[in-house]
């Protein structure tokens, strides 16, 4: 183990954890981390946060859509079908 | 006769065909989706909801634009984005500060050329965000993040983009986003480490 290994496996691991390396860096790496502890530690810390962080979503909801804020989306969509059903027959 | 809308390319084909019940479904498939990133990029409940219904307003005015329907999250998102960079020059924000690796690599544990110095993090439970007390770190360590990287971090991690598509959303390369993802992750992680430390073993059992 010499640091400068760790280090650079270190700079790798979220595309490692994504499973995004190349077959040979991936392998690469696993040996490295076999004979490892403090590079299994970490890995496995990262993992759990990354983990932690995607099941994440903030407590607030938005309030509920208006009326008014409801019928002004419908009659965008509704202006565009309007012009793409005008626009279609032309072609 | 409402469709049964199972993907977002049938969702984006049935909005086109004017299909009943496909506006409803993407207002609800969509809006909360749009909320949960425009609030934790914008901060405030009030700029997020106004970027949330621009968006969503852009979105119909030009479905007809849409040239993939393979595409539509990161079409929509892409929309997102700007209307918060549009948001974000009327206020002042903190200047973008890049995070470096050697801030965000474990420290060597005291006296020892080996050993990192680290927390237990056999005390985090599985389901963390379903503790409320870790929630409010979680929501503290993403709000601490700069901009740049909480973009990133939210489209790939949270919406589950792919790193092609994030590129996309955001005009940068796709080594950009390798970068800044990972150095998301790392920075998300040191906070969550302090916190354990901190919080020795109250989540334990
Ligand atoms: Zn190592």
């Amino acid at each position: 183990m010499s640091p400068e290994e760790c280090r650079t496996v270190f700079e790798m691991l979220s595309e490692y954890i994504d499973g995004d390396l190349p077959a040979d860096v991936c392998e690469h790496i696993n040996q490295h981390i076999a004979g490892c502890a403090p590079c299994v530690q970490f890995v496995e810390s990262l993992r759990k946060s990354v983990s932690a962080f995607r099941d994440f979503r903030p407590q607030e909801n938005p309030a509920p859509l208006t009326d008014e804020a409801k019928a002004e989306l419908a009659r965008a969509y509704a202006a565009m079908l309007a012009r793409r059903q005008s626009a279609t027959p032309a072609r | 006769m409402n469709p049964v809308v199972t993907s977002d390319p049938e969702l984006a084909r049935a909005l086109l065909n004017g299909e009943a019940g496909a506006f409803d479904a993407f207002v609800s498939a969509y809006r909360g989706k749009l909320f949960n990133y425009t609030f934790l990029m914008c901060g405030q409940r009030e700029d997020a909801e106004e970027v949330a219904q621009e968006t969503l307003l852009k979105v119909f005015e030009s479905f007809d634009q849409l040239r993939e329907p393979d595409r539509l999250k990161s079409w929509v998102f892409r929309i997102a984005k700007n209307f918060c960079l549009m948001k974000r020059r009327k206020s002042v924000f903190a200047p973008e500060v890049e995070l470096s690796l050697d801030e965000l690599k474990p420290a060597r544990a005291d006296g020892d050329a080996i050993a990192i110095d680290i927390a237990d993090w056999s005390a985090l439970p599985e389901h963390a965000a379903a503790n409320a007390e870790l929630r409010e770190v979680l929501a503290a360590a993403v709000r601490d993040l700069p901009e740049m990287y909480r973009s990133v971090f939210l489209l790939r991690d949270v919406e589950e983009l792919s790193t092609e598509e994030t590129a996309q959303i955001l005009d940068v390369s796709l080594d950009v986003i390798k970068t800044r993802l990972h150095r998301a992750r790392l920075a998300l992680r040191q906070k969550l480490d302090q916190h354990l430390r901190t919080s020795k073993g109250v989540y334990a059992g």
